[in-house]
């Protein structure tokens, strides 16, 4: 026992000596070069998206607006978010336990080749125009049945990469008992497993309509596949916004040259997340037929219960600046604000996500209250709404950890120019999101459908008068794809040219007075419970009764 | 968990703005019947043709001023289209899709609603401003999605 704790601490020091080891940084760094990549080339279809609804270019016929739109979502709400969470989750597991265990990083490669053979035969079918369906692929479109074989190794991936980081969060409880977890590899661990609990609904989705796409089965029941494919949509999104809290709590308290606001906090939050979230995906569905009123009314509450986890999290963000600030020498109710380091681009782009998460969380709470959602359900204001959300506070917050991920994993550091350089980049994100989410959410009120090539409807005077807020959404969207290169640049700068050197991964330490966290936070069987139970309590009524009382199934339908 | 006093304060004033909205939504919903479309009703999707009510969409009078429209949605076309009805008109819209999953949207109204395959949609609304209003579909269905509208007059 006594040598085990002197080892890990061993281990340890020299982890901070020496950076991290090459084997585990090869992971993380494939993950992330993939991630950033994926972001390159579907920030290019999101212009060419933005540009045609502005009504400035035809798309030619090889290529359909609806095929580009269906690889944007999947490639940027699905590939790149899954493949940053894992290269930077095995980079952190890996940098608080000592070095990743080699079963884990088995776990790691073998959950790579899953998701990239997944990725590989999701876009080749949509590429071959057998599956413009949209990441969403509501039956009864029906794609090419090599489309859901495809998102079976993609549930796959995301499962390997969790047990991996299970079985080495286990392990290193077993070496360092009665430690607790640190909290980084607490976030890893709630992480994953809130997105394995969410991937379960479509899977059982995905299995229900592989047969009927071969065509062994005649038909599918339409409304439970959308209910189960949204316990998933639903809960991923979450799942990301998880991942950019994590870097939130754990590496810009340390970044500002603060401390841990409180580590039970963070830890509640988490645990909150993992419990409360996969119900929500009914937020989806609200206008549906075939759910009553009742259950709608409850899933309000369900819905909004998910937003406490995010309350807790403004209120300690904002402890944490104070309290750096005024060890700063800061003075007065807002002199902390001066004193926050806005030309580190390492706090800037976190800064920018995390500010962003104010309007885009108010509209989200507005949304999920039925009668308003009734008047922006499937309006571009929705799409206008997940581009703050998931484009700017998630995507943000992993640009702003590319700034010191990607150096710490190659042993380079960053430069003077290249901080300029993510300064500029931050601000034409910003500045483009504002743009293009600000013209999406005003025309969507207007009544601008979301997932439509431009369209006059027939120089239709209200349709007509949609089109001066299209053209901002155009403008927006050229300088989002401006910040997309820009970013693709600064990390594969990042990766093999800047300046060899040592760059720290970030950790908060916890003020010296600190509470100690109780033990009940890491009784991870009873978070798994309650959160079965919460599901159920969400779930049950509404699916037995789709099931119980479908009408005939519906068969298979290729509209485009 | 030890709390600070703002940290209190912040917490109470949130979640009061949270079960406030609620017991609006509750209200509208439950007392003023403003909920969100949420028709029961099933239909066999390969036979809607042969539906007592979606053999023949139309507008039908079914009241003092009041009216229904039985339409069918698919793809890329609602039937009936190029809809007139008088200003002051109570309208409940019924409908079903025959083929993939389409949405109902009226816009400059609250009109607003999935149409399914396999089942039957419900939406009311009282159009008291006369003009036209452009009826389109708000869910991705196909090639044509962009070009699937129509309109409903109000005179
Ligand atoms: C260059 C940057 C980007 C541009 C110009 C852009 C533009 C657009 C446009 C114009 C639409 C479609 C509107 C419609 O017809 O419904 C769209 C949809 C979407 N975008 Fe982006 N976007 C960008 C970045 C991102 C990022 C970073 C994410 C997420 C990480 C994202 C996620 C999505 C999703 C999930 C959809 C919905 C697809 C669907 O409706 O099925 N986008 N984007
Ligand atoms: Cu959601
Ligand atoms: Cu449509």
């Amino acid at each position: 026992m006594e040598t085990a704790v002197l080892k890990e601490t061993f281990m340890d020091k020299t982890n901070k000596k020496l950076g991290v080891n090459p084997e585990d940084a090869l992971v993380s760094k494939v993950y992330l070069s993939l991630a950033f990549i994926l972001l390159l080339v579907g920030g290019t279809l999101g212009l060419l998206q933005g540009l045609n609804r502005a009504g400035l270019l035809q798309l030619p016929v090889w290529l359909n607006y609806y095929q580009i739109l269906t690889a944007h979502g999947i490639l940027l709400v699905v590939a790149f978010t899954t493949l940053f969470m894992t290269g930077y989750f095995y980079a952190g597991v890996s940098h608080t336990l000592g070095g990743l265990t080699s079963k884990a990083r088995k776990f790691a490669w073998s959950a790579l080749a899953s998701l990239l053979v997944g990725t590989v035969m999701i876009m080749t079918t949509v590429v071959m125009g057998e599956a413009s369906v949209m990441y969403t692929f509501y039956p009864p479109m029906q794609a090419s049945p090599w489309f859901y074989i495809g998102l079976v190794f993609l549930a796959l991936g995301i499962w390997l990469a969790g047990t991996g980081v299970f079985v080495n969060a286990a392990s290193w409880k077993k070496a360092n008992r009665g430690q607790k977890l640190p909290l980084f590899s607490f976030f890893a661990v709630g992480g994953y497993l809130l997105l394995i609990l969410g991937s379960l609904g479509i899977t059982a989705e995905v299995l229900m309509l592989i047969p009927w796409a071969f065509g062994w089965t005649e038909t599918v029941n339409v409304m439970l596949s959308r209910t189960l494919f949204w316990a998933f949509g639903h809960t991923a999104v979450n799942v990301w916004y998880l991942v950019a809290v994590s870097a939130w709590y754990v590496a810009i308290p340390k970044i500002i040259g603060g401390k841990t606001f409180s580590d039970v906090l963070a830890r509640v939050v988490v645990i909150l997340s993992v419990i409360l979230n996969v119900p929500g995906g009914f937020h989806h569905q609200i206008i549906d037929p075939g759910i009553t009123q009742s259950v709608k009314f409850m899933h309000v509450f369900m819905s909004l219960s998910i937003a406490l986890p995010s309350l807790l999290t403004a209120f300690a963000m904002f402890a944490i600046f104070e309290r750096a600030g005024r060890k700063k020498g800061a003075t007065g109710l807002l002199g902390w604000f001066k004193k926050l380091p806005w030309k580190d681009v390492r706090f800037l782009a976190p800064m920018i996500a995390m500010i962003t998460f104010i309007p885009a969380g108010a509209g989200g709470i507005a949304q999920t209250n039925n009668q308003l959602n009734q008047t922006v359900h499937n309006s571009l204001w929705v799409v206008g709404h997940f581009h703050l959300t998931v484009g700017v506070t998630v995507a943000l917050t992993f640009f702003g950890i590319a700034y010191w991920l990607i150096p710490y994993l190659s042993k380079r550091v960053m430069t003077a120019r290249l901080n300029k350089l993510g300064l500029i980049q931050t601000w034409l994100w910003a500045i483009g999101m504002l743009f293009m989410s600000g013209s999406m959410h005003w025309v969507g009120l207007l009544g601008s459908p979301r997932r439509t090539s431009f369209s006059t409807y027939g120089d239709n005077a209200t349709a007509l008068s949609w089109d001066p807020y299209l053209m901002f959404l155009g403008i927006g969207g050229t300088l989002l794809f401006a910040g997309v290169v820009l970013m693709v640049y600064i990390v594969f700068h990042l990766m093999f040219r800047a300046p060899k050197g040592h760059t720290e991964f970030p950790i908060a330490e916890e003020e010296e007075n600190a509470s100690p966290t109780p033990k009940w936070t890491e009784r991870w069987g009873l978070w798994i419970v309650l959160a079965i139970a919460v599901i159920s309590m969400g779930y049950v009524i509404p699916i037995v009764d789709m099931i119980v009382n479908a009408p005939p199934g519906s068969p298979g339908f290729k509209t485009w | 968990m030890k709390m600070h006093r703002a940290e209190e304060i912040w917490l109470i004033i949130s979640v009061s703005v949270l079960v406030l909205s609620m017991v609006v939504t509750g209200y509208q919903t439950f007392a003023q019947g403003m909920g969100p479309p949420s028709n029961m009703e099933t239909i066999d999707p390969q036979k809607v043709d042969e539906h007592e009510l979606f053999s023949e969409p139309g507008v039908y009078k079914t009241g003092e001023n009041q009216y229904e429209v039985v339409m069918t949605l698919q793809i890329f076309s609602f039937t009936p289209g190029d809809i007139e009805i008088p200003a002051g008109a109570e309208v409940t819209f019924t409908m079903t899709s025959k083929d993939v999953v389409h949405g109902f949207q009226i816009a400059g109204t609250n009109v607003n609603a999935m149409v399914m395959p396999g089942h039957i949609q419900k939406i009311t609304e009282t159009f008291d401003e006369p003009g036209e209003y452009l009826i389109l579909c708000n869910e991705y269905c196909g090639a044509g999605h962009q070009a699937m509208a129509t309109t409903i007059t109000v005179k």
